[in-house]
């Protein structure tokens, strides 16, 4: 008997027709007081990432599903006390019993999961009428004798496995109903193929002898297991997206990267002073706003450089707008919001756009369509506290620039060697459409622009 | 090529500004005392109330699906304001205010989202139709209805008029374009009323049109104006008019009404996948309640006690709508033949025999195969 007011809320198919989910994070804890309709975690769905509300009120007793984990519908992901302990829960159809009998609790299906916790398990059927004692003959109903499930599975149940592996035993002249299946559900796997094909005997089919039969082929090596040494990281989410989009960039475009290293000794000064500009009062101005600048005035003067290469059509698409992307490090791993069409930003504009960008990236709020469409990117690789890299294009792009660590360096200045603020710019590009010439010429151009940003500021616009 | 779309800015009828200003529209007097917009108001803020407690309740298995109207209210309880009890309405599936309007309670919309019946009200009792699923083919239903209308001859200063509502994806719909004709040419009382979100599901409004929506009409030959769909007095005066334009046997009017889908367009959407959040940003700015609001505080048609009385009625009405859904019944499992046909039907009673002696076949079978 259910004796607490413990209820259990199941991941319910937000989605028409879905049947898993990721728990990204929870905003509730055990402990946590929550009200109906609060939101207690974000899931991401195969159509959607989006919050669920409590549909208790009262304390959090437990949570079933840790952030990270990927969750089927139906199941049970938080239990909320909703302090009506003791109470016979009269018209509450949730009202399932945490304890262990899930199997036979019979509650009523929530719409959008249907019948979720049965799907392993069939209905019985009522024997027909002339098998069972021959009670009832008259009624019985003309459909064939539904057979015994179990029976039937052994006489005639067909070996379950794929088609490329039914190939694989028929190539190796294996027979399917031999062999051990070792896959989920009773799957045969190709490894089981193999095995089978290799092995001595069929007739071994007790304990997995083979360890013991392995010829000592390697004799002083101690098999050391380093495997406990070892965390297995599931990739999904935004690791996921990033590998897939670093490996299409890497392996589509051929990489160049030039580095040039640049006294900002003067453009520092330049960005204090714009601090204690009006306009920019209530915007944070950091470095960053004038190497975006720059390499925006670069791509004015070298429109080639913000491209893409159509490898269908064979044409190279000039873009005529600037989508600045600027590559951010997040909890959730990289992502790359861009700003769109930075090119017609006045510099103020511009400040204010780039950093509420990076706080939306940092809040991991940035949304799908803010990831679209860039252009150009950036990535400031100085917070990381190094001077330069190779960066990988962002997929679709012709260029990328990385700005590096601002130090104080010795410096030939003037016909002096002096103190001097320095930095590295790496600018890698797409070279099946810039070449050699143009991505000097932009990376020389806002060299100069940051060397010297008051003498070249006409040009900033 | 020459732009076939460079015609002048079109004209946006608005009577409330989204600072809460009244201003005046030559065409389009209206009248509106303290009482009459304080109840405005507080069905705003209700049937948005209703909507959120839906989409909350699908995020909790509740419901299958829900189509929000966030950002809509304006423009469907400005219309069903204007409606009257004879007039008939054929609604798409996100009419929720309408629906409020024409006197249909929230549970009995929520069964359809629920799963347990596949309609929820009765028509002819409310003047407000089933909804529909299939876009724009309403926009054909009602045309045909007000043609009955007009045989009917209940036209004329008291008769009926009848409206169709529909988005903005509908018109790339040929039902709707169909409708657009036959009303035309039979010169039915019909509204076509196109709530313009700007988004169907995920194509942006520059993607279905190159003329702005309301000038479709004048190639089929009847009026269409663009109202401020987010301001309730405009949207109820225009189209009171264009009712009443119907009514009089003066044929249709294309209501364009101008407004913004500030949620998914279904609870199976995650619109940040393809709409950048500063657009949501800028139509926040121009919210239908908050405007009305403003209004009404401007002008100190009501005080904090007022606003404070909607909001808790609101949250009751919440709390109401949670227990009323959750209650629904489920249907039989042998109902699924009653609604087939209007009249017996052999291979109906067939097939409907054959599923209870299926369902009675079951161990644990109850007595008419339920469970």
């Amino acid at each position: 008997m259910a004796h607490s007011g413990i209820q259990e809320f199941r991941l319910p198919d937000v989605g028409e027709g879905l049947v898993d989910a990721e728990i990204l994070q929870w905003y509730v804890g055990p402990g946590d007081r929550v009200e109906v309709n609060q939101m207690i975690c974000e899931i991401e769905t195969a159509k959607a990432a989006v919050e669920l509300p409590s549909p208790y009120a009262g304390t959090v007793h437990e949570l079933l599903a840790e952030a990270g984990a990927t969750v089927e519908v139906g199941s049970p992901i938080i239990r909320v006390d909703d302090g009506s302990g003791g109470g016979e829960a009269a018209g509450s159809a949730e009202s399932a019993s945490p304890s262990g009998d899930a199997g036979e609790e019979k509650e009523k299906p929530l719409v959008g999961y249907g019948e979720k916790a049965a799907s392993t398990k069939r209905r019985p059927r009522r024997r027909p009428a002339a098998a069972a004692n021959g009670s009832g003959p008259a009624t019985a109903v003309e459909e064939p004798p539904a057979p015994e499930p179990a029976r039937e599975k052994e006489a005639v149940a067909p070996v379950l496995t794929k088609p490329p592996v039914r190939k694989l035993a028929k190539d190796l002249g294996v027979d399917l109903r031999t062999v051990e299946p070792t896959g989920e559900g009773g799957l045969v796997t190709r490894e089981d193929v193999r095995r089978a094909a290799e092995g001595p005997a069929p007739a071994a089919s007790g304990a997995p002898a083979a360890p013991a039969e392995a010829p000592a082929a390697a004799p002083a090596a101690p098999a050391v297991d380093r495997s406990a040494l070892e965390e297995r990281i599931p990739v999904k989410g935004v690791r996921k997206r990033t590998a897939a989009a670093m490996v299409d960039s890497a392996f589509t475009a051929p990489h160049v990267t030039e580095f040039l290293q640049v006294d900002v000794t003067r453009m520092m000064k330049a960005v204090r002073r714009l601090r204690e500009r009006p306009e920019f009062a209530d915007t944070k101005v950091s470095p960053l706003l004038l190497v975006a600048r720059a390499l925006l005035t670069a791509v004015r003067r070298h429109p080639e450089v913000n491209a893409s290469w159509d490898e269908q059509a064979q044409e190279i698409v000039l873009k005529k707008y600037v989508n600045l992307g600027i590559a951010a490090a997040t909890e959730r791993g990289l992502v790359v919001p861009n700003v769109k069409d930075a090119h017609a930003k006045p510099l103020p504009e511009l400040a204010r756009d780039l950093q509420a960008l990076t706080e939306t990236a940092r809040a991991g709020r940035t949304s799908p369509a803010d990831m679209t469409g860039g252009t150009i990117t950036i990535t400031n690789v100085g917070v990381f506290g190094v001077d330069a890299g190779t960066p990988i294009l962002n997929p679709g792009e012709a260029a990328i620039l990385a700005f590096g660590q601002i130090r104080d360096m010795p410096w030939a200045h003037k016909g002096k060697l002096k103190l001097r603020k320095v930095t590295t710019l790496s600018l890698s590009f797409d070279h099946r459409l810039v070449d050699g010439e143009l991505g000097s010429k932009v990376l020389r151009d806002i060299g100069a622009m940051l060397e010297d940003p008051e003498g070249v500021a006409l040009a900033w616009g | 090529m020459s732009d076939t779309t460079a015609h002048d800015e079109p004209e946006l009828v608005q009577l409330l500004t989204p600072d809460g200003e009244l201003v005046t529209h030559p065409d389009y007097p209206l009248e509106v005392d303290a009482d009459q917009a304080r109840s405005l108001y507080r069905d705003l803020v209700l049937v948005r109330r209703v909507d959120t407690e839906a989409v909350a309740l699908q995020r909790q298995g509740e419901l299958g699906l829900w189509a929000s109207l966030l950002g809509q209210e304006a423009a469907q309880i400005g219309s069903g304001r204007a409606l009257r009890d004879g007039d008939m309405a054929f609604p798409s599936y996100r009419e929720h205010g309408v629906a409020w309007c024409r006197g249909i309670a929230p549970r009995e919309l929520l069964g359809m989202f629920r799963g347990v019946t596949n309609g929820g009200w009765d028509p002819d009792e409310h003047g407000f139709q089933l909804y529909t699923i299939v876009i724009g083919s309403q926009a054909l239903h009602a045309t045909g209805y007000a043609m009955g209308v007009q045989r009917d001859g209940a036209l004329g200063d008291d008769g009926e008029a009848v409206i169709a509502y529909f988005g903005d994806g509908a018109t790339s719909q040929g039902d709707t374009n169909e409708a657009f004709n036959y009303a035309a040419v039979n010169n039915a009382p019909v509204v076509f009323f196109c709530q313009n979100n700007q988004w169907a599901i995920s194509e942006p409004l520059d993607r279905q049109s190159r003329v702005p929506i309301y000038k479709r009409a004048s190639g089929f030959g009847f009026p269409g104006v663009r109202v401020d769909g987010n301001d309730v007095l405009a949207t109820l005066a225009v189209t009171r008019a264009a009712l009443q334009n119907a009514r009089e046997g003066n044929g249709p009017t294309l209501i364009e009404a101008f407004t913004y889908r500030m949620g998914a367009h279904t609870t199976n959407d995650d619109p940040t996948r393809y709409r950048a959040s500063a657009e949501l940003e800028e139509w926040k700015r121009k919210d239908p309640i908050l405007r009305l609001r403003t209004y009404l505080e401007k002008q100190g048609l009501a005080d904090e006690a007022f606003f404070a009385g909607v909001d808790e009625e609101a949250d009751r009405i919440g709390e109401q709508v949670r227990a009323e859904c959750r209650a629904l019944p489920d249907p039989g499992p042998l109902e699924i033949f009653d609604e087939v046909y209007a009249e017996p039907n052999v291979h109906i009673d067939r097939q409907r025999a054959d599923f209870a002696d299926y369902l009675a076949s079951f161990e644990d079978a109850g007595a008419e195969g339920g469970r």
